[in-house]
């Protein structure tokens, strides 16, 4: 027969029972949305995650001093006697920023910024006062690889630190706290006594996590070694990779110079410590994926619960209709026309609560989650309708197929 | 020699096992042949329905042969019986059996659907049955809303409307009363006389009457098969159609002729005397 009858007969099926059916086809809708929801606000604060650490550039490396390397351990014992005595980590200095702008032995490496930091330094302002929570005295190419662009005003230039000029950018919120409704560029402040004159105001970043990105100021390298750290070593080097599949490269290549430099064997363990975001970036991604995933397990169990509901009803309507199938196949049904006809019944509830699903997920996605912009995975959609399809078809074939094999007289004697 | 349309030799059906084995049908032997009308009487649990259902391809029976125009219908597969119910036999039920929430037209197009007729052909054979039946002003009723009588004769266009070789039905005046038992058994009448095998199960010597054999069950068996008029010729009381109402005006009672229409009182049927086999 006709395959239309047949569909024509499953949805007369459905419409017998409207509530039952719309409740069901419910419990698949919810599944479906959640299953593409979640795995969208997964795959949207993964993404986000991302940008915030491509936001400090993801060809960017930090090198800093590592107290447990160097002399300080039995490992560098054979380092200490080739090099002289050293009885401790050596820090990182200047002559170690320089050596690494070698483009000679290190291709990878675009520009190296020597970085000393002091916390707390208290600035002061016609009697207004704040604590900036982090000085940084450093190179102008550091305004690009930490990628902070100056929103207003202007950056201090190469000359600027060679003259050791006593100028500062500083942060959005050191701006208000310190000038309020003024315009700061050009006004003098005082950093811990030492009077510097604003030029710049970086573009607000936005605070991420616990700490404020914007709460920071940055001063040509000697000006704040001068006034305020001295001359010693530096906090960090701030190294940025031609490119960021350069950055591995690059950190082979430092650690050799560094190496070298520091007197350290190559099976000794380096008194420095090389921070790859490229690196990090992989470790934290790897960590959302994780979450991700996490968060799809738990709606996929969700939809597998709508799945046991289409079987449920499945069961229900094919028990309470047992009769019907016997009136249908004494007058002659063949076997097919029955199976088609509670299959497609099954397959239509799933379908159509898939489908709206996939409609809800889309709209909701729209809207920011829990402060997270949600980005809808294409394969988890084909998923999610895949297996509510497959639910009904799996799950309903059971009630189907034990019904459509009854002999006539046994549906009809069906109480 | 032309096959009779049905034939069961040595029919057997046991329900249950062990103990509580019933045997419904002990070693049951009949042929039907084109163009009788059979009517099955017999106590209640005599297994007459046991019979019917077996008979209309609705149950297997446990032991002995079944044929249908010569053929066996223990050799058929799932999908011909299914061909096999729905061209060439129509079931008549005692309790009607229409399918709920669907009105009367989809229930007697329903066979033609599974049939695999187009539906403009469908609608029109359905109306025609229905027509039959005497009831087209009630074509778009669901079977809930029409009285029993109705429902049964909309059952009685379902089982038509495929034009089947052979009609059975299942005790099909059971449920109702006196004047719709009569417009069934009048649809009947009219069936046998344009040629169909027609088989009816009933209690009721009056249904009897008007068919052309009678069968007694008795626990699974046969013990009485009676011909009450031929084969080839009408249901015997086609003829005298008009007697009830005959009766009813009151005929004067003066010939012998008088005595046949109250014939019935003792339970022996009208032209026993020809119809003996
Ligand atoms: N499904 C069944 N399981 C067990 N026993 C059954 C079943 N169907 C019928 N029987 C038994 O078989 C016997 C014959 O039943 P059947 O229904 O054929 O009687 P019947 O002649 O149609 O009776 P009635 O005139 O009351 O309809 C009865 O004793 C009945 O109890
Ligand atoms: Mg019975």
């Amino acid at each position: 027969m006709n395959p239309l009858e047949i569909l024509r007969f499953a949805l007369k099926g459905l419409v017998a029972n409207k509530l039952r059916s719309a409740l069901t086809t419910l419990g698949i809708l919810i599944g479906v949305a959640a299953v593409i929801l979640l795995v969208a606000v997964g795959e949207g604060s993964s993404q986000s995650i991302t940008q915030n650490i491509q936001r400090l550039g993801a060809n960017t490396l930090t090198i800093s001093s590592s107290t447990t390397g160097g002399g300080g351990f039995p490992g560098g014992g054979a380092g200490r006697s080739n090099s002289g005595p050293r009885t401790q980590a050596r820090q990182l200095t200047l002559a170690d920023a320089k050596a690494l702008t070698d483009r000679a032995q290190l291709p990878s490496v675009t520009t190296v910024s020597p970085i000393v930091t002091a916390s707390s330094a208290t600035a002061t302002f016609e009697g207004a006062s704040h604590s900036i929570a982090q000085l940084v005295g450093t190179y102008p190419s550091y305004f690009e690889a930490a990628n902070k662009p100056v929103a207003q005003g202007q950056y201090f230039v190469n000359a600027d630190v060679s003259a050791a000029r006593k100028i500062v950018v500083i942060g959005r919120t050191v701006a208000e706290n310190l000038f309020g409704a003024q315009d700061p560029i050009g006004k003098a402040v005082t950093i811990s006594g030492v009077p510097f004159t604003v030029v710049g105001v970086l573009k607000e970043s936005g605070s991420s996590g616990m700490q404020d990105a914007d709460d920071v100021a940055i001063a040509p390298l000697p000006a704040v070694q001068q006034s305020l750290t001295g001359f010693g070593s530096l906090s960090q080097i701030l190294v940025q990779a031609t490119s960021a599949e350069a950055a591995t490269t690059a950190q082979a290549e430092i650690t050799a110079v560094l190496n070298q430099l520091h007197g350290i064997p190559a099976t000794g363990t380096a008194d420095f410590r090389i921070l790859n975001q490229a690196t990090l970036q992989e470790t934290v991604s790897a960590a959302t994926g994780t979450f991700t995933v996490l968060l799809g397990a738990v709606a996929a169990i969700s939809l597998l619960v709508g799945g046991i509901g289409i079987t449920n009803i499945m069961l229900v309507t094919v028990t309470e209709r047992t009769r019907e199938i016997g009136i249908r196949k004494a007058i002659g049904a063949p076997r097919g026309a029955i199976l088609g006809q509670f299959l497609l019944e099954a397959t239509l509830l799933s379908l159509v609560g898939g489908l709206s699903g996939v409609a809800i997920a889309v709209i909701g996605a729209q809207f920011t989650i829990a402060g997270i912009e949600p980005v809808i995975v294409p394969s988890s959609i084909v998923l999610a309708l895949g297996v509510s399809v497959g639910i009904g078809l799996f799950f309903g074939s059971y009630p189907a197929n034990r019904a459509a094999k009854l002999r006539p007289i046994q549906a009809l004697r069906h109480e | 020699m032309s096959h009779p349309v049905l034939r069961v030799e040595n029919l057997v059906k046991e329900y249950g096992e062990g103990d509580a084995t019933v045997r419904a049908l002990r070693g049951v032997t009949l042929d039907v042949e084109k163009g009788d009308y059979v009517a099955i009487m017999g106590a209640s649990g005599s297994g007459k329905s046991t019979l019917m259902n077996i008979l209309g391809c609705l149950d297997v029976p446990s032991a002995g042969r079944y044929l249908i125009d010569g053929v066996d219908v223990g050799d058929l597969g799932e999908h011909q019986l299914a061909v096999l119910r729905n061209r060439k036999i129509g079931f008549v039920f005692q309790s009607f059996n229409l399918i709920p929430r669907m009105s009367a037209l989809a229930n007697v197009e329903l066979p033609l659907t599974y049939g695999g007729v187009g539906s403009a052909a469908r609608r029109e054979r359905a109306l025609a049955a229905l027509e039959q039946v005497g009831l087209s002003d009630r074509v778009h009723h669901d079977p809930n809303q029409l009285s029993g009588g109705q429902q049964q004769r909309v059952a009685v266009a379902r089982a038509l409307v495929t034009a089947p070789a052979m009609l059975l039905a299942d005790e099909p005046t059971g449920n109702l009363d006196t004047s719709s038992t009569r417009d069934v058994l009048d649809i009947f009448d009219r069936l046998s006389v344009s040629g169909r095998t027609i088989v009816i199960i009933t209690h009721e010597d009056d249904v009897a009457a008007h068919a052309k054999r009678v069968i007694r069950l008795v626990d699974g068996r046969i013990i009485e098969d009676r011909r009450q008029s031929p084969v080839d010729g009408p249901p015997p009381r086609t003829s005298e159609a008009d007697r009830p109402q005959a009766t009813v005006v009151g005929r004067p009672p003066t010939t012998s002729e008088a005595d046949r229409p109250l014939a019935p009182v003792d339970g022996s049927p009208p032209r026993t005397s020809e119809a003996v086999l």
